[in-house]
């Protein structure tokens, strides 16, 4: 429940306007609750539908405690020709007394085709100077991304909500020239990539990392992105040349080519998956050792098998982020720079080249 | 034990390239063994850490824990007994099929400490897992037991031989107070290192796991523009203030025995002291950081009888009113033996006789139902050698204070002289305050999460080494000596709620004074 929850809004406006109210709101809030403070984390520029911004609302609203400390949804509808403006200034907890509560900012602009020549104008006197600025259009809308980027050093991407995975990567690296993508069908293989290493960290597994012989990913129909950045984390990381998928009964199928051996590449639709991801994965070595991990109740099913052996099955706990979930570490990412990701996408282009 | 006879060690193998740019790191297949597994620690502290790094994915790919401790009962009743304090205690609401996950890895060993047939059954308990997992598991044992324990079962997993494996790790975790005398501290050192070697050690002093803490050390040494002034030529004076409002609860057998100077400044203040004057490590290893801090408990000098009166006071609280309400003094809290001499607040001067600190006064102080709850470390630099204009009607030019506060909102705060708006160059003091919740994103975990991580990954850096522990005792012994004697000197008083006694200005050094709790 907001403590504090101050609104101002104008139609007809400028962004002038808007910037004062938004200092305007601050000063009075803090001058009557002083235990009251703005979070200077992070800003966040979102470029939405208008028919759309509710269902973003309501996804932004899910992060929670990874709201970026001032967001600016700048509202589009093609044939708007008045530029109005809503700003609101929330604390979404009760705190304990002595302990200060966190103000976080919301402006959001709507306005039409008419604004769009001078948007990054409109913008730019919206975000907090000398803090970090994350840019996300979730409805595509290339060409707002590329005219915002001066003003941003993150760009937010679902590479799985685009129609073509090699495009979709493609954009992904071209926009990674100009600043620091966050992709969040990247994100979305973060806990497999974790695990992947975990459990070839034993000293004596390790050593088969050298001799992977075949790696298989099932993923959401529409995830293939994710699947081929998992494989091209491995690819880059292990030092493999990555081949060209083939597309083959449903299912893209190649080799990659390691230092002692090629690997088996196979990227399987799993149409049981209602969320977007990865349902699970084998990775087999040359020793004869496979390892599986597939998504189960309350983590991960883990299943191990050596040839001459039975089969060794648990569970590796973890609860399930959900999609805010996944959002939510998108815009904390924002504010960190993962060294892996480039070197994936570059081995995961060439898979789908 | 049909599993890799012969395997490589960690030494032996190259890294492993798959956890390079990982945020989160890989921990070894391990089995922890909780001594004292139905105490209050395990149940409010170290179960809801576990449970908390579950729902993150940060528990190791195969996990077991095995709780230990004297009451007969079937695993399936600790099983409950852990999801019970889970439910109550977790800073999160439990994810059913987790809180299940894990609930499935865990069993139950019950004995006394001292008995052989415990070991064994935890032994045979230890290779079953193994033989599950098909591999060797680590194992970390955790004393959350009385401190009377600790030597007792460091014996038994000796002679069961426990304390060692073949193709993997063992780790003993030490829960604090690690003696409550120099010569108790020696002799648990001598003890627990006759059977395990000091890198399979970790003894907890759980404030180094406090974010805050470690926030400290990012503050020095990741911002150049300190490093000039942290020395003696600037830098006028210290102080750290660990102060509660509360006073000690239900807590009385314990705190009786313990007292403010062993419960927190034996401990965690001088491990604050140590990270503000700590000379900068040459890399962030645990022996890097830990060789550090002992070269600044080594430049405390030890006090003698003599200069204890002047640099040491103890005090204990007297009824008064706290949060609103009339509360008791310490001698008319629940459980507290009649005539009791225990302090309920301590305060030190200390001095770090090295070349940065010669002659820069440390001050340390604690204490139970203070005007409020507070930690931090006030760093006073040395006024402006002149001033150009006048200071009539105004508050003065003061010296800059730097403030570091721990508790409860953590953040930086630097006193800058400032002129009033007007016609007249008139100066006051006004603040520069930072506060570290409004520039991050993520939650901090629990001490206990990092903790337990750190110790399963094989990293002690946030641990106290056993030489840190003893040079501590050598500054607090003398202090405890003096105060246990009969007769001891007077126990000074302050009325509960209030700034704590007044007797505390002695120790002060001439200019200085304490800051407003």
């Amino acid at each position: 429940m907001s403590r504090i929850d101050a609104v101002w809004s104008e139609q007809g406006t400028t962004p002038d306007a808007i910037e004062g109210a938004l200092r305007r709101l601050l000063v009075e809030i803090h001058s009557e609750h002083h235990d009251f403070v703005p979070a200077r984390v992070l800003n966040m520029i979102a470029f939405v539908d208008r028919e759309w911004s509710g269902e973003i609302a309501n996804r932004l609203r899910g992060v929670g405690r990874y709201h970026a400390s001032r967001m600016v949804v700048l509202s589009y509808e093609p044939d708007r020709e008045r530029l109005d403006a809503r700003v609101m200034v929330a604390a979404d907890e009760d705190h304990a007394p002595g302990e200060f509560s966190l103000l976080r900012e919301t402006v959001v602009v709507e306005l039409g085709d008419r604004h769009l020549d001078d948007l990054l104008t409109i913008a730019d006197p919206l975000v907090v100077t000398d803090l970090p600025t994350l840019l996300w259009s979730p409805h595509g809308h290339h060409e707002i991304v590329t005219d915002l980027l001066p003003l941003a050093q993150a760009v937010l991407l679902d590479s799985v909500e685009e129609p073509d995975p090699l495009e979709a990567l493609q954009r992904a690296a071209c926009l990674s020239e100009q600043a620091y993508v966050v992709d969040l069908a990247w994100l979305r293989s973060t806990p497999w990539r974790e695990r992947v290493a975990a459990m070839f960290d034993p000293p004596w597994l390790r050593r088969e990392l050298g001799m992977l012989s075949g790696v298989t990913v099932r993923h959401h129909p529409a995830s293939t992105v994710a699947a081929t950045l998992f494989v091209g984390w491995l690819a880059s990381r292990l030092g493999w040349q990555t081949g060209r998928l083939i597309a083959h009964e449903g299912e893209l199928h190649g080799k990659a080519h390691g230092a002692r051996q090629d690997v088996e590449v196979r990227l399987q639709m799993a149409p049981e998956l209602q969320v977007p991801g990865l349902e699970g994965l084998t990775i087999d070595t040359a020793a004869g050792h496979s390892l599986s991990l597939d998504r189960g109740p309350g983590g991960l099913r883990a299943r191990f098998a050596d040839s001459g052996q039975e089969d060794r099955e648990w569970t590796i706990t973890g609860a399930s982020r959900g999609e805010t979930g996944v959002l939510g570490e998108g815009i904390r990412q924002a504010l960190l720079r993962d060294p892996t990701y480039l070197p994936a996408l570059d081995a995961a282009r060439a898979m789908l080249a | 034990m049909a599993i890799a006879p012969g395997r490589p060690t960690e030494q032996e193998e190259p890294e492993n390239p798959l956890a390079a740019g990982l945020e989160r790191q890989p921990v070894a297949p391990t089995t922890l063994v909780i001594f004292g597994a139905t105490g209050d620690l395990a149940r409010r502290k170290l179960l809801p850490a576990l449970y908390n790094l579950a729902h993150e994915g940060a528990l190791p790919e195969r996990f077991h824990l095995v709780g230990v401790s004297r009451k007969e009962k079937e695993d399936e009743d600790y099983r409950g007994e852990c999801e019970q304090a889970i439910r109550r205690f977790s800073r999160r609401k439990p994810d059913e099929d987790v809180l299940c996950g894990l609930l499935d890895n865990v069993r139950y060993v019950p004995g006394t400490f001292d008995d052989p047939q415990v070991y064994k059954e935890l032994g045979t308990t230890l290779e079953e897992f193994e033989k599950e997992a098909g591999e060797p598991l680590n194992r970390a044992f955790y004393l959350s037991t009385a401190p009377s324990f600790f030597p007792v079962i460091v014996d038994q997993l000796g002679e069961s031989g426990l304390s060692h494996h073949e193709h993997a790790q063992v780790r003993l975790i030490v829960e604090k107070p690690f003696g409550t005398t120099l010569e108790e501290a020696r002799e648990l050192n001598r003890h627990v290192l006759h059977i395990f070697e000091e890198p399979q050690v970790y003894r907890i002093d759980h404030y180094l796991g406090k974010e805050t803490v470690q926030n400290m050390m990012a503050f020095r040494f990741a911002n150049g523009m300190f490093e000039p002034l942290w020395n003696r030529n600037y830098i006028d004076s210290v102080q750290i203030t660990a102060a509660e409002d509360l006073g000690i609860g239900t807590r009385a057998d314990y705190y009786d025995q313990a007292g403010a100077l062993r419960d927190l400044i034996q401990n965690h203040m001088l491990q604050l002291l140590c990270h503000v004057a700590m000379e900068p490590p040459v890399s962030f290893t645990a022996e890097e950081v830990r060789n550090e801090k002992v070269k600044v408990l080594q430049a405390i000098p030890e006090p003698t009888p003599a200069e204890i009166p002047a640099m040491a006071l103890r005090a204990q609280y007297t009824s008064g009113h706290a949060g609103g309400e009339d509360v008791p003094g310490y001698l008319q809290e629940e459980g507290v033996p009649e005539g009791s001499v225990t302090e309920t607040y301590a305060a030190l001067r200390l001095e770090v006789d090295n070349w940065r600190w010669a002659g820069v006064p440390f001050y340390l102080r604690t204490g139970k139902r203070l005007a409020r709850k507070v930690t931090e470390i006030a760093v006073t630099l040395k006024p402006v050698p002149h001033l150009a204009f006048s200071q009539d009607g105004s508050l003065g030019v003061q010296p800059n204070q730097l403030v570091l506060t721990l508790q409860p909102n953590e953040g930086v705060s630097l006193r800058l002289g400032a002129k009033i708006p007007g016609t007249r160059m008139i100066i006051r003091p006004v603040n520069m305050e930072f506060l570290y919740g409004t520039a991050f994103l993520s939650q901090s975990p629990e001490a206990y999460e990092r903790l337990i991580t750190d110790a399963m990954r094989g990293d002690a850096t946030l641990f106290t080494r056993n030489d840190e522990v003893e040079a501590q005792w050598r500054i607090c012994d003398p202090i405890v000596k003096a105060w246990s004697a009969k007769p001891g000197p007077p126990v000074a008083q302050y009325e509960a709620g209030s700034q704590g006694p007044a007797e505390a200005d002695d120790l002060l050094c001439e200019g200085d004074r304490w800051r407003a709790i």
